[in-house]
């Protein structure tokens, strides 16, 4: 079901150019998605198209009500009825596929199973033998930073541990496209920019294709060679900010002057938007429906 | 004393629950001696001790509880299959469950118990008709804490699942149900419950099989000691299954 054969080869990151101009891994094209409600048709997303390119680390940024979880869950193959294309490596996919490796926003760690038993649950679905994944789940931890924690239940761990595990888990299954959803949205500021760090170092470790869900400036820009900036409802590309910081990147890329640039620069696209869905919400609050 | 220190050490906990049993029994024993409780109703304590000895030996107790054990054993075991196969499949398809899960509740608060006659023309005065109202007792405590279970696994487990691309029984074995064990067990404990009261009372009613018929037979000898005496080895048979459930239910979250 999963290769679970050998990882790629090691090697530093591509500089992003390089990565932003080969064919793409992920083709994202013409993704219209629309939701009849009780007030009419809803558009969530309206003719949505990127790539990313292998290797490459996009995220796409936008206020609540955007469609960004709707954009997860349809390439994540979760959410059907809808327009466009979604191909990995120019094949068309319909439904969850082996080579996009989910992470989600809510905790989902399995409580029942101990960490290495969580990391090693794709290995269990593609039969591999038991002490053999065990193996494979220890390695996973161990990027995860978790070594030494292998025996421990979810319940035993902080929340950053956790989603930790969860990454362990979705990589342990070697997906080509590592899809994240505002992983890090539960944590604090602190943990959530250290636990970045970290999510780079792997990322850049496995060249591992990477597209990040957020709603968060800074993580935005520290962990991607590309930022999609997303409009408020419909859900539509408003700006593609290419994001030339060098690399290997850690945390301390968050103090320089670029740094600041660039979020001042997206800010900028995304204060119109995020102030839209603010008006938005309270013009529906005041008619007594569900706020955005 | 913290949940991590009560973990490694339950003995502190199992003293403290002992010693109050302890002082409980204590204080019934000083208030029938005070005269403030009749003890006529109620034997006191130390007698009950001291009918033990008596009613084992002369009352053929270890066949009795056999007896009552057996028919709590197959009660068990129809509420296990029957029971957590009916939640699934109220769990899985929602017309049924629409259909029966109100009068599957109103049936766990009807006293199946007054029903013995139906049971008797059924099954004849036998340990079928004992077996029979206990499972049907437990039955719906059972189907719905198993519906409830599957039902409030969290919806962002399963999605992992499908990320994962799992076939329906692989979600049902490797997401659903660990998920749900616990208040599947809950519901099972609560069914065992239910099934043990009914197996007593119909035992004591219809004057037939294990120690539901001892009490009975005490009682109409008027031996209050012998037959609070019988009562504790029903208390002992309670502790017995639910002491063996703790232990499957451990063993069912680690496999």
């Amino acid at each position: 079901m999963f290769d679970v054969g050998a990882r790629r080869d090691v090697s530093l990151a591509p500089p992003p150019r390089a990565a932003a101009a080969a064919a793409p891994l992920l083709d994202v094209a013409g993704l219209t998605k629309r939701y009849v409600t009780r007030d009419g048709t809803l558009t969530a997303l309206d003719a949505v198209s990127f790539g990313v390119a292998p290797g490459e680390f996009v995220s796409v940024i936008g206020p609540s009500g955007c469609g960004k979880s709707t954009l997860f869950n349809i390439i994540g193959g979760l959410v059907g009825g809808y327009e466009g294309r979604v191909a990995v490596a120019g094949a068309s996919i319909d439904g969850p596929h082996a080579a996009i490796g989910m992470v989600f926003q809510e905790e989902s760690t399995f409580p029942w199973r101990t960490v290495q038993e969580n990391v090693a649950f794709p290995l269990e679905i593609a039969g591999v033998p038991k002490p053999e994944r065990l193996a494979r789940a220890a390695h996973f931890v161990a990027l995860v930073g978790l070594a030494g924690f292998e025996r421990r239940h979810p319940a035993e761990l902080s929340g950053g541990m956790r989603q930790r595990v969860s990454i362990a888990r979705t990589l342990a299954a070697t997906p080509e496209i590592l899809l994240m959803d505002e992983p890090f949205a539960a944590l604090d500021e602190q943990t959530r920019v250290l636990l970045g760090d970290k999510v780079l170092k792997i990322q850049q470790e496995l060249q591992q294709t990477t597209l990040l869900i957020t709603h968060n400036l800074t993580e935005a820009v520290q962990l991607s060679d590309r930022v999609i900036v997303m409009t408020y409802r419909p859900g539509r590309i408003k700006r593609i900010v290419d994001i030339d910081l060098p690399h290997p990147r850690d945390s301390d890329v968050v103090g320089s002057d670029r740094f600041g640039r660039y979020v001042a620069e997206i800010w900028h696209d995304l204060r119109e938007e995020a102030t839209r869905g603010i008006e938005d919400s309270e013009a529906q609050a005041r008619r007594g429906g569900p706020a955005a | 004393m913290n949940d991590a220190s009560l973990r490694a050490s339950p003995w502190p906990a199992r003293a403290v629950g002992a010693g109050s049993l302890v002082a409980l029994v204590a204080i019934v024993e000083a208030l029938l001696r005070a005269g403030v409780v009749n003890r006529f109703v109620i034997p006191l304590p130390s007698d009950v001790l001291a009918a033990i000895p008596r009613v084992v030996a002369e009352e053929n107790v270890l066949r009795r509880f056999v007896q009552t054990t057996q028919e709590m054993l197959w009660a068990a075991l129809l509420l296990a299959l029957v029971g957590v196969a009916a939640g699934v499949a109220l769990h899985r398809y929602r017309m049924l469950k629409l259909a029966c899960e109100t009068w599957i509740g109103a049936f766990a608060a009807a006293p199946i118990v007054l029903a013995y006659p139906l049971f008797l023309v059924i099954f004849g005065r036998s340990a079928a008709t004992i077996v029979a109202i206990g499972f049907c007792a437990g039955l719906p405590a059972v189907i719905l804490k198993t519906t409830e279970g599957l039902g409030a696994t969290r919806a962002v487990l399963v999605d992992v699942g499908r990320s994962f691309r799992l076939t329906p029984r692989q979600q049902f074995r490797l997401i659903l149900l660990p998920a749900a064990l616990p208040t599947i067990f809950v519901g099972f404990r609560l069914g065992l419950i239910f099934a043990m009261i009914n197996i007593v009372g119909v035992e004591f009613l219809i004057n037939f099989g294990g120690l539901g018929q001892l009490i009975n037979e005490m009682a109409e000898r008027y031996d209050l000691p012998g037959t609070y005496a019988a009562i504790l080895f029903v208390v002992l048979a309670s502790v017995l299954f639910f002491d063996v459930t703790e232990r499957i239910e451990r063993w069912a979250r680690r496999t």
